[in-house]
Formats: C-alpha cells, sequence, structure tokens
C-alpha cells in the first residue's frame, strides 16, 4: 500500500466517523444521565436528514441566489427541530419508563418502526438527496496525488466544532456541571437542589439535537430513505457501549477506532467480512473490558 | 400455593392445546400453513418468556438460533433436493465441492442431532462468559443484537456458502415424501404442534419446580442468590441455552412450513419482533406467549396484505402500548377476567 492510498484510506475513515460520532455522543450522554437506550436514536438522524431536504428544497423554490448558504440554515433548522422533538419525547414518554431501562428498549423500538413509517408516508419509500453547495464540490489536492473532497473537509470540520463544542459545554459551564452531578449520583444531585428532571430533558433534547445534525452532515455523503436511521443504529451503540459510557473521551476515541478498521479491513478484504471482523473483535474487546474500553475505574 | 399456580398454568397449556388442535378443523390449508410458521415463532416465545420472563435476561439475538436452526434443517433438505449434485446456489458462486461443515447435513439424524445440540450449546458458553463477567441488562441486550446483526452480514456475504440474500429455497421433498402439498402440510401441522404442547407442558413443570424458584431469585435479586452460594451464571446461561434450543427447534420447523430459509429471519428486524410475541402474550406465561406469536403473525399477514402502510404504525403501537399499559400482556388480562378483578 503506497502513501497516497493511505492516506486517502485515514481519510475516508475518518469522514465516515463524523456522523458514527455524532451518533453516539448523542446517545452516550442520554445513556450515560438516565440509563436510557433510545432506539428511535437512527429515526432522529432521519429527521435532521430530511429537515435538511426540506431546507435544500424551500432555498431552491423561494430564495435560489442564497442557495450556497442554505447548508447553515439546515444545520440550525436539523439541530432546533431534532432537539425540539428530544424535549417532547423525554417529557411525554421516555420519562415515564426511566426505571425499566428493558421496557425503554422496546417501547422506543415500537417508535421508531412508527417513524419510519411517518417517514415513509411523507416523503415516499426512495432515497431523497439534497445538491451540494457549488463551494463544496471540488477537492483540494495538498500534494499531487491525494485529493480531498472539500464537502467531507467540511464535514469533518463541523463534527470537531460540534463535538468540542459539546465537550465545553459539559466540562466548563454550570448546566454541564449539573449534568455530570446527576449521571455521577442522582439522589444526591437532587438532595443539593438540582432540578434533576429539567436536566433530564434538556440532556434528551441535546443528543436529539446532535443526532439532527448528524443527519444533516449524512446528507453530505449520502441519499436518505425511511430506513437510513436504522443503518447506523446498532454501529453507534455499539460505539458507545465498546468506548464506555459517561466518557465523551472513550466515546471519540472508540468512534474513530472502529470507523479506521472498517475501512482499513474494507481495502484488504470484502466489506462484509470487514463487518464481521469489526463487530466479534468488539464484542472480544468487550469480553474482557466489560464497562468499555476507556472507563475509568469505579467501585460502583 | 405452588401447586395452584401451577395448576393454573397448566390449564392455560390445556387451553391453547386445545386451540391447536381446533385450528386445522377451521382453517383452510393456506391459512392453516400461515399458523404453521407463527407457531415456528410460538417456541422462540416461549423460549424469551422463560429467559426474559423468569430471568430477566433480555435477548435481542434469538434470530441467531433460530436462523441457525432454520438454516441446518434447510441445508439438508437442500441437500436433497439437489442430489447428487451441489445446491444450485453454491454452483452459482462457482463452490466445487461441499464445505466441510455442511457434510453432515446429508443426513437426518445428524441434522436433527445437531439442530439440537449445536445452539444450545454456543449459547451456553457465549452466555457462560458474559454472565460470568456479570454483565447483563441492557448491555446484554446490545450484544446479542450485534451478534444477530453479524450473523445475517455473515450469511449474505457468503454468498457460496449460504445462498446470500436469497436464502435456501426450493425444496420440496423430505426423505423422498412431498412437504408442500396440502396433507403434507396438516402432518407438518401436527407435529409441529405436537412437539409444541410437549414444550409447553415441560417448560411450565420446569418453571414451577425449585429451579424455577431460583431463577426469579435471580431476577429480582441476584445478589442475595449469589451470596446464598448459588453460581448465578451458570443458571442464567442454562435459561439462555434453553431459549437458544427452543429457538432453533422454532427455526427448523420454519424451514419444513415456509420451504425457504433467508438473513431476514436472523436479523435485527426480526430478532426485535421475536420479543414482541411474548411481550404480547404475557412475559409470565409460557401459554400466552404461544398464543402472542399466532396472534401478532396472523395479523401482521392480513394487516400487510389488505393495509400494507398500517401494519407499521401497529407493529409500533404494539410495542409501546403492551410495554406502558399491559406488561402482563394478554396472560394478564385473561387473568384479572378470571379472578373477576
Amino acid at each position: 500500500m503506497n502513501l497516497e492510498i493511505a492516506a486517502m484510506q485515514v481519510f475516508n475513515g475518518v469522514s465516515l466517523f463524523t456522523v458514527l460520532l455524532l451518533m453516539s455522543i448523542g446517545l452516550a450522554i442520554v445513556f450515560g444521565l438516565m440509563g436510557v437506550i433510545n432506539m428511535a436514536h437512527g429515526e432522529l438522524m432521519a429527521l435532521g436528514a430530511y429537515v435538511t431536504y426540506l431546507t435544500a428544497a424551500a432555498f431552491s423554490r423561494f430564495a435560489p441566489g442564497w442557495m450556497d448558504a442554505y447548508l447553515f440554515v439546515a444545520i440550525a433548522l436539523a439541530f432546533a427541530a431534532t432537539s425540539a422533538f428530544g424535549w417532547l419525547l423525554e417529557r411525554g414518554f421516555v420519562r415515564h419508563f426511566y426505571n425499566r431501562p428493558l421496557d425503554t428498549l422496546l417501547a422506543t423500538w415500537g417508535l421508531s418502526l412508527i417513524l419510519q413509517q411517518v417517514y415513509r408516508s411523507v416523503f415516499g419509500p426512495q432515497e431523497v438527496s439534497v445538491p451540494l453547495p457549488l463551494w463544496l464540490s471540488g477537492a483540494w489536492e495538498p500534494v499531487a496525488g491525494i485529493q480531498l473532497p472539500l464537502n467531507r473537509i467540511f464535514i469533518i470540520g463541523l463534527t470537531a466544532v460540534v463535538a468540542v463544542g459539546v465537550y465545553v459545554l459539559l466540562t466548563s459551564t454550570r448546566w454541564g456541571l449539573r449534568v455530570r452531578a446527576v449521571t455521577q449520583n442522582r439522589p444526591m444531585s437532587a438532595a443539593v437542589g438540582i432540578d434533576t428532571s429539567r436536566v433530564d430533558a434538556l440532556t434528551f433534547a441535546l443528543g436529539a439535537g446532535l443526532a439532527g445534525i448528524a443527519g444533516c452532515v449524512f446528507t453530505m455523503i449520502g441519499s436518505t430513505n425511511p430506513g437510513t436511521g436504522q443503518l447506523y443504529i446498532v454501529d453507534s451503540f455499539i460505539v458507545v457501549v465498546f468506548g464506555g459510557v459517561q466518557s465523551l473521551v472513550g466515546t471519540a476515541l472508540s468512534g474513530l477506532a472502529i470507523a479506521q478498521s472498517q475501512t482499513t479491513l474494507e481495502y484488504l478484504m470484502s466489506g462484509s467480512m470487514a463487518r464481521v471482523t469489526i463487530l466479534l473483535l468488539v464484542i472480544l474487546v468487550l469480553y474482557f473490558r466489560p464497562n468499555g474500553l476507556f472507563a475509568r475505574k469505579t467501585r460502583s | 400455593m405452588s401447586d395452584f399456580l401451577r395448576g393454573r398454568a397448566m390449564r392455560g397449556v390445556l387451553a391453547v392445546l386445545v386451540l391447536l388442535a381446533l385450528l386445522p378443523l377451521v382453517m383452510d390449508p393456506f391459512r392453516l400453513n400461515l399458523s404453521g410458521k407463527y407457531l415456528a415463532f410460538a417456541f422462540v416465545a416461549v423460549g424469551i418468556v422463560l429467559m426474559w420472563g423468569y430471568g430477566g435476561v433480555l435477548s435481542l439475538g434469538q434470530g441467531i438460533f433460530f436462523g441457525l436452526g432454520g438454516y441446518m434443517m434447510a441445508m439438508f433438505l437442500k441437500l436433497e433436493a439437489s442430489a447428487p449434485d451441489l445446491p444450485d446456489f453454491m454452483s452459482w458462486s462457482s463452490v466445487e465441492t461441499l464445505p466441510l461443515w455442511w457434510q453432515p447435513f446429508h443426513s437426518l439424524g445428524w441434522t436433527l442431532v445437531l439442530i439440537a445440540l449445536l445452539p444450545p450449546l454456543l449459547a451456553y458458553l457465549f452466555s457462560y462468559a458474559v454472565f460470568r463477567k456479570r454483565v447483563g441488562g441492557v448491555y446484554f441486550a446490545i450484544v446479542t443484537l450485534s451478534l444477530a446483526l453479524t450473523l445475517t452480514v455473515l450469511i449474505v456475504g457468503q454468498q457460496g456458502d449460504t445462498g446470500g440474500a436469497n436464502g435456501i429455497t426450493d425444496f420440496r421433498t423430505i426423505l423422498g415424501r412431498d412437504i408442500v402439498g396440502d396433507s403434507a402440510k396438516l402432518v407438518i401441522y401436527l407435529a409441529e404442534a405436537a412437539v409444541l404442547g410437549l414444550t409447553m407442558i415441560l417448560c411450565v413443570g420446569l418453571l414451577h419446580s425449585r429451579f424455577g424458584k431460583v431463577l426469579i431469585a435471580i431476577r429480582d435479586r441476584e445478589d442475595r442468590v449469589r451470596f446464598s452460594g448459588y453460581n448465578t451464571a451458570h443458571i442464567k446461561a442454562f435459561v439462555f441455552a434453553l431459549a437458544a434450543l427452543l429457538s432453533s427447534v422454532g427455526g427448523a420447523f420454519y424451514a419444513l412450513q415456509v420451504g425457504m430459509v433467508s438473513p431476514n429471519a436472523v436479523g435485527v428486524v426480526a430478532s426485535i419482533e421475536m420479543v414482541i410475541y411474548a411481550a404480547v402474550g404475557g412475559r409470565l406465561s409460557v401459554a400466552g406467549a404461544v398464543v402472542g406469536a399466532l396472534l401478532v403473525g396472523l395479523l401482521k399477514s392480513y394487516l400487510s396484505e389488505a393495509f400494507p402502510e398500517v401494519w407499521l404504525y401497529f407493529l409500533g403501537s404494539l410495542f409501546i402500548g403492551v410495554v406502558a399499559f399491559m406488561p402482563q400482556g394478554l396472560a394478564g388480562f385473561a387473568l384479572r377476567l378470571g379472578t373477576g378483578r
């Protein structure tokens, strides 16, 4: 394998990793905080993708001159729409299942089936895609022989900004402090006056919003159909579990490791065998580190 | 008290057996065949009741064992159908000799032995290792779910060995006897119902033995059972293996009833759907699981034919509704009717 191909492989791995990372961060903070497995997380991502699609359609219809800027509006709208939906979901639905994690899993799966059918009825079963803004088409060629598509560079940058933003939010704001407090010890946090159910709702909304951005990013590299979310959900869970819940850095590293080995192995063997190898490796690692690769040692 | 509960559970089983015996009288061969297909899922559902309802272990990967049983049975039938040549999908992928692991499936005896032994053995080894590490709850659900995904990807990818996405199809005889005609369907249905009846009776017996008591204790407070000197990992792994055996037997009957087996019966969606059969019937009721599988299955056939748009809405609402409003399922409902409360 020569250097150019290696560089391109790494780059492709990183861009595959963006969607996975945004999905997994959302899942990880929700799971870490509330112990809830949200099987409808993939459908929230699809919602973000469809919002992006609608925004692009609206721009091309009403403001074709501003088409180049639609993406930024779409990112904001996708985040707003999915986090609002996430907030409603938490308040009206997930909240009632907090003490029954396995039941939550089944109930949110039911929700995901309903959402898929809604998408199918509204947008049709076929794939929809968005036009790429002009300034994102083309490729950057740092040295001869290596071509890095601009849209992928953009989504990597966007993901980095979002991930760092979430990290800062959780580690250096009052609100983040409350989230971490509730994650570590819920009864004690409630006792010192933190409104835990408000923290739950907002965190769930944030996780959902991140899935929405993931959906927006996804439209840059693929076409959306009603089943798009389901393709990512199991992978995202594996990333979360592999990285160890409650550890944002762990989630990021495990997402990167899984995406990189996926693209590298795909280069060496068939796509399906690459996936099987990775899944089995992850399960093997989990056997030796049941709390995830990057879990801190605790006495709980 | 125990005798009373066992008696109640056994009466439920008897009622279901009567129902199963009546079905051939009121259904045409096509509908009966459909019922037979869903009875195959009833085996899985009974396993889920043991494992989830009584053991507190939720596996979202029962499709793995269902698929193993189904593929083993289908391969035997396919080898018979294509003898003396190789199965057609193998020659399409230019596989020239039968791979070693398919060799035992020339004989019905070996096939049945492997259907009964291989899935429980794998299930036991895997789950004992996991339970010994005290991994459980949602982690176990996610790991089994990803194993189901792994197996699907593997089956689809290895087209030459497994028939790929199309699965194994196109077999019509077992030991030279026809399996697609109406009378053959009736015989297969009756055999399946008989095996299922026996399974239900044995499972109810098991649940009301000392073993069942320990199992419930593990579900409710595993630490205490462990401190009392029980090796809880062994017991949970045993139940998981038992559920795997039931799934595998169900898969074998599925292959016989439907005349094909494909990765769709193994995957993530199918595996999670199997849980709803048990949940609808009642996660604490062996007889309820069978009714749940039949009912949801027949509704699925009806709705997805008549109103394809509605089916997913219905199934989704079923997941939510059962979990939110009737955690004991239909069996709990029947019980309340029976006791007049």
